[in-house]
């Protein structure tokens, strides 16, 4: 295993966790509470395998990630934005929803208690470097783009100030004429957009959609969100630290230095270090999960 | 002051709503399906409680869901959120198991069952107090803390299991000793093959114990004070610090216990995985049972049918059906309960404006 191998690995890794912490860093500096990203990302997966698999076409599952997306993207944002439900209640609501509808629409559409047919991904098989073929895929730019794009998004543009406004303090932004509620939205919308494409990649490069095939990445994205302290570079610097972590974790299988178990926690007990403050702290963004 | 009708209106209504959203949504799946609805609700109350072993399961299942609801509940009710029920209700019975384990096998059943309940629930409340004493020292949020200490805590107990102490080819550890809950079937021959257990009884002393904590003592009024008002409670000579990493513990603590339910009532083993959700649903069963023992107790028993009749309609439509309605009613009651609220302040602010029209109509646009 060379360094080259094991940097592409990781860049591959990291893709889902640079889209859905993008999502979450969105969503958090407008002030919502990114618990649900891991029904977002599952959400996204299963309409990219649908769209992909009907429309006979890749972009079509992108299509179908972003419309699956936005859909569960609405119920979080009637439920927190238009009815002010808690939104930590909300997040954990909507990920057991996502798991329980992909389950039964497993069966519905395609008849099967864990797994979608096959379906047409970015292609990448049959290349002589598959490593390097995997990178003809879109999303993988999109997830190598996101968290600067979304930098100079909240840092260099108009909607960026108010956006970071709202999340810091809506009554100041209020006063100024910024209309908090559609603000948020917007900032929902586009945090599920972003999620719900990270699903997307998971399953277009596995080329179908397996029953609960985020298996936490949502709640690592969260993760990274919070050690990298809401700033979109610190972020994708978590992101890509994360899947390095993880990519060792895999490429040390069969030497068993550390159990496996033991490096699954990484990342999560740097976000509760980090929460303490013992390097740093931690500081959210003051309006988070305030719903008046 | 709020008159006591609108106190009924404001805990059943929103219960109400998501009850009949869900059944809308339910209608929606099962025709889907090509199922007629009536006929898949039919199957899902007789076999839950049309015969002593759905009517078993459904309260093995509650017993752990008054647990993990009355967990939720203490927090909620110091204003604390934890989300790590999940991971408290897994150390607890982790920590039954291997008290049950060391345990010789001639110490008395009663005493055993007692020691185990008491390890369950320093198990819940050792996991609980990292997030707790985070928050009240650092102010960390006990929401990130429970919920990435959840994951944690599975993967540890994870090692622990597979690497350390397992029965070969299993995932669960060595058979306890002694401290055997009896079941339910024991004694009524009807409830044979259902894993309910005498645990329940110790669930309906425990939400009772609750109800008075929280509503006849003074630690308990100290929680709710904290969790109404931490400045005034502050200013009122409460150590609201202390308040809050204690009533995490406590929270912990009940979730832990809920361990005992599986652990000692059911397999007398601690198997991985065993908590499947428990946890999150501890969410849901204090969300409907209005963070109250007595509604937690009936919310507990909602949750436990649904999740039952998912394995009762199994034939018919896919078992997720009930998931998607457990979280649909979340959703609904989340959503309904500050709606509802609105509406009541509204009402009472027109009922008073009318009362006394001059004065209040100024009171009125101030708190529009």
């Amino acid at each position: 295993m060379n360094a080259f191998a094991f940097l592409l690995q990781t860049i591959r890794i990291s893709i889902p966790y640079l889209l859905a912490a993008a999502g979450g860093v969105m969503s958090e500096r407008v002030g919502v509470i990114a618990l649900g990203l891991e029904g977002l990302m599952l959400s996204g997966a299963f309409g990219a395998a649908m769209g992909s698999y009907y429309g006979g076409s890749p972009w079509m599952g992108l299509l179908g990630a972003l419309v699956a997306g936005l859909l569960m993207t609405s119920v979080l944002a009637v439920a927190t934005l238009r009815f002010r439900a808690n939104q930590v209640v909300v997040g954990v609501a909507l990920n057991l929803l996502v798991v329980a509808v992909t389950r039964f629409f497993l069966r519905l559409v395609f008849d099967s208690a864990s797994n979608s047919p096959r379906v047409p991904g970015f292609g990448g098989e049959g290349a002589a470097n598959a490593m390097l073929a995997s990178f003809a895929n879109p999303v993988v730019w999109i997830g190598l783009f996101a968290l600067p794009m979304l930098g100079w998004l909240l840092y260099q543009t108009p909607f960026g100030l108010r956006a970071r406004a709202v999340g810091e303090k809506p009554e100041a932004a209020t006063t100024l004429g910024i209309a908090v509620g559609p603000l948020r939205l917007k900032g929902l919308l586009l945090s599920g957009a972003l999620a719900s494409l990270g699903g997307a990649y998971l399953a277009l490069d596995q080329h179908q959609f397996t029953d609960g095939m985020t298996a936490g990445r949502g709640f690592i994205a969260l993760a990274a969100v919070i050690f990298g302290r809401w700033e979109p570079m610190r972020v994708a610097v978590a992101c890509v630290l994360f899947a390095g972590a993880e990519t060792l974790q895999i490429q040390l299988q069969g030497a068993q230095l550390v159990p496996s178990q033991f490096v699954e926690m990484i990342p999560y007990v740097l976000t509760i270090v980090a929460l303490a403050g013992v390097v740093g702290r931690s500081v959210a963004p003051s309006a988070l999960g305030k719903s008046e | 002051m709020i008159p006591d009708r609108s106190r009924i209106v404001e805990n059943l209504l929103p219960i109400a709503v998501a009850l009949g959203i869900a059944t809308v949504v339910g209608d929606l799946l099962i025709l889907s399906f090509g199922e007629a609805p009536a006929t898949v609700y039919r199957l899902l109350v007789e076999g839950t409680w049309g015969n002593a072993y759905g009517i078993g399961q459904v309260l093995y299942k509650a017993t752990t869901l008054t647990f993990t609801g009355l967990a939720f509940a203490v927090a909620g009710r110091a204003g604390l959120f934890n989300v790590g029920a999940e991971s408290q209700l897994a150390m607890g019975g982790f920590a039954a198991g291997i008290v049950g384990l060391l345990l010789p096998a001639g110490v008395p059943a009663l005493i055993a069952m007692l020691l185990c309940l008491m390890a369950a629930a320093a198990g819940g409340a050792a996991v609980a107090a990292v997030p707790g004493v985070l928050r009240a020292r650092f102010g960390a949020s006990e929401v990130i803390v429970t919920i990435m200490l959840n994951f944690v805590v599975l993967a540890l107990l994870n090692w622990l299991v597979s690497a350390k102490i397992h029965v070969a080819e299993t995932l669960h550890t060595p058979p306890i000793n002694t401290g055997t809950v009896p079941r339910l079937a024991d004694m009524f021959d009807a409830f044979h093959g259902s894993a309910a257990n005498w645990t329940l009884l110790v669930a309906m002393a425990v939400a009772l114990m609750s109800w008075w904590f929280l509503f006849r003592t003074r630690g308990g009024y100290e929680l709710r004070a904290v969790g109404l008002q931490p400045d005034a409670a502050e200013y009122g000579g409460v150590n609201v610090k202390r308040v809050l990493w204690t009533s995490m513990c406590l929270s912990g603590a009940l979730a832990g216990m809920g361990g005992v339910n599986f652990v000692l009532g059911y397999k007398g083993y601690y198997e991985e995985g065993f908590a499947g959700g428990a946890g999150f649903l501890g969410i849901a069963v204090a969300l409907m049972g209005r963070n109250h023992p007595l509604g937690i107790l009936l919310a507990a028993l909602l949750f436990a049918t649904l999740s039952q009749g998912g394995l009762a309609v199994n034939a018919l439509v896919p078992k997720q059906l009930t998931d998607i309605l457990t979280a649909v009613v979340i959703l609904s009651v989340a959503t309904a309960v500050p709606e509802v609220q609105r509406q009541i302040r509204a009402a009472a602010a027109s009922a008073l404006a009318t009362l006394n029209r001059p004065t209040a109509a100024l009171s009125v646009e101030r708190d529009a």
